[in-house]
């Protein structure tokens, strides 16, 4: 073989073999909104009925694995109180996992504080996980294609193919991503995807004695979740963000991050 | 060119190819674009199946009826009737196989998630029956006084 000709049959190899097998899987749009699936979940959330209790962040963490004493979980119970004189005292105190038995917040590292009754002028308890949001920043930032968004919109992670790296943890606004202290992988809540793709409720929805949290398919029009949406008035959890949040809330208020 | 120039080349080249090759084999065939388009759906399909078969744990207070009527038809008529037995219980999981029991948790603490008073205008909480736990018969159990299944004081016997 000619040098000059060994030369153009190599480059020709080269350049062929580094077409990436991604780059020849043309997306088409058709086929992309002829996929629109039937199941969009989302959640509700009505903060004006739940008290507290914990047994939400409980369920969730047997049914999900979730070691109980470990200090990271899918979902958490925050408590609010606004004071009369204008401050916001919040606390979740091991995410609420055996509920808010103390009328003392919880100020981490400086101790509890004891708020006398007459100071509160109104204080409620806001359950939260993740937001399964439409636009979730962290599927964009994950640098393996180990999380992402199914179908009828819940966003995964793929266990065996998280390298750990921890920016997807770093780029979730709602700080609901953790790393997962058994599986060393990032890890959060599925909506409990195995129960609700079986036409069972989520875990935390299951245990929760009060009806304050309830899980849906927006795309049916006759679903009760679907239809408190359609009818009342909810709100979502930093809407500025632009990410647009799955999880709707009944009750939140301006103090509520 | 040179040729000092060309065999550096050629080792580069030689080396993209052979990561190429080995990406090919080394990536399962479901990995790729779906629905969502490469920002958002850039994953492995059979991941999906693989969280639906996760486990699940809870199996709802109707599968305890079966073997357990007495508790189930006093809690159903209690003011309890709203709680899952599994909330005081824990998850079922394979009872009665495995586990052969379920835990009997008579913590004080247990009660106290709902029944401690707290003050918070504005939640579900001060609909219920709060007591004092300081107050309150302390360091005796609940269910020495209560029936946890049928709480209600009315029918409490001394
Ligand atoms: C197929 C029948 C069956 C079902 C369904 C069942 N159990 Fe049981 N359960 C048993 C048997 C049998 C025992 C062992 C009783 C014993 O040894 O005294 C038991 C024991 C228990 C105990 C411990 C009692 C003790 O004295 O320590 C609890 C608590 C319990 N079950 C709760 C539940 C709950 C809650 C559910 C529903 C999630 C449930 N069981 C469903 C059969 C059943
Ligand atoms: C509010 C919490 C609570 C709920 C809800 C609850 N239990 Fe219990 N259960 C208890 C406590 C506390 C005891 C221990 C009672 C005692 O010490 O006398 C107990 C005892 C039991 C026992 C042991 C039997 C015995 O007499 O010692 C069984 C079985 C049982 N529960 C089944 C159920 C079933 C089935 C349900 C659902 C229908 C249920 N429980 C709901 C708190 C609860
Ligand atoms: C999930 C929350 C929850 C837990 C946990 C709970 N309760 Fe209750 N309890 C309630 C509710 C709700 C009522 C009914 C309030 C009403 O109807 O006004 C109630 C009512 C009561 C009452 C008053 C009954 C009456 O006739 O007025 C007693 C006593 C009581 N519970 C005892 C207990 C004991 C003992 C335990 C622990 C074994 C317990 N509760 C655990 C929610 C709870
Ligand atoms: C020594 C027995 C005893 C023990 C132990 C006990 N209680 Fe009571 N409890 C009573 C009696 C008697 C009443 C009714 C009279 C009253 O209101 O004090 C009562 C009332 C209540 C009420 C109704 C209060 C109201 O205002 O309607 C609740 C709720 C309650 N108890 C929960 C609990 C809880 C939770 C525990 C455990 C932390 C507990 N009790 C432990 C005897 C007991």
């Amino acid at each position: 073989m000619k040098r000059r000709d060994f030369l153009r049959h190599s480059l020709v190899f080269v350049s062929g073999a580094s077409v990436s097998l991604a780059a020849l899987e043309f997306v088409s749009v058709g086929e992309l909104l002829a996929a629109r699936p039937e199941a969009r979940w989302g959640f509700l959330v009505d903060t004006y009925r739940c008290v507290g209790c914990g047994f939400c962040v409980k369920a969730c963490k047997i049914e999900n694995d979730i070691p109980l004493e470990a200090n990271v979980t899918r979902t958490w119970v925050e408590r609010y109180l606004i004071l009369k004189d204008g401050r916001v005292l919040a606390d979740s105190p091991k995410g609420a996992l055996h509920g808010f038995t103390d009328q003392r917040v919880d100020r981490a590292a400086e101790g509890f504080e004891e708020v006398s009754n007459q100071e509160i002028a109104s204080a409620f308890f806001v359950p939260k996980l993740c937001n399964q949001c439409d636009n979730p920043p962290c599927v964009q930032v994950c640098p393996v294609g180990a999380t992402y968004q199914t179908a009828d919109g819940v966003v995964l992670v793929d266990h065996k193919w998280c390298i750990g790296c921890g920016y997807c943890i770093m780029g979730c606004p709602y700080g609901v991503r953790f790393f997962h202290p058994v599986e060393h992988v990032a890890d959060k809540c599925t909506f409990c995807y195995h129960r609700i793709s079986q036409g069972l409720d989520t875990a935390c929805a299951q245990a929760c004695p009060f009806g304050a949290r309830r899980v849906g398919n927006l795309r049916d029009p006759d679903d009760p979740i679907a239809r408190i949406l359609l009818t009342q008035r909810v709100g979502v959890l930093k809407d500025e963000f632009g990410t647009k949040p799955q999880v709707f809330y009944l009750g939140l208020s301006k103090e509520v991050r | 060119m040179k040729n000092h120039v060309w065999r550096p080349l050629f080792v580069v080249i030689g080396l993209v190819a052979l990561i190429l090759l080995a990406r090919a084999f080394y990536v399962p065939a479901d990995f790729g674009t779906h629905e969502r388009g490469y920002m958002y759906s850039y994953n492995r399909t059979g991941n999906i199946e693989e969280w639906k078969a996760f486990e699940a744990k809870y199996r709802g207070s109707q599968y305890c009826q079966g073997c357990h009527e007495d508790k189930t038809s006093a809690l159903s008529a209690a003011q309890h009737a709203i709680i899952p037995c599994e909330n005081c219980h824990g998850a079922a999981f394979g009872h009665p196989d495995d586990p052969e029991k379920l835990t009997v948790d008579r913590s004080r603490n247990l009660c106290l998630r709902c029944h401690a008073a707290l003050v918070t205008p504005g939640s579900g909480r001060i609909q219920l029956p709060g007591i004092d736990a300081q107050n309150h018969n302390p360091g005796i159990e609940c269910s020495d006084c209560h029936n946890p299944h049928h709480p209600n004081l009315a029918e409490m016997q001394g």
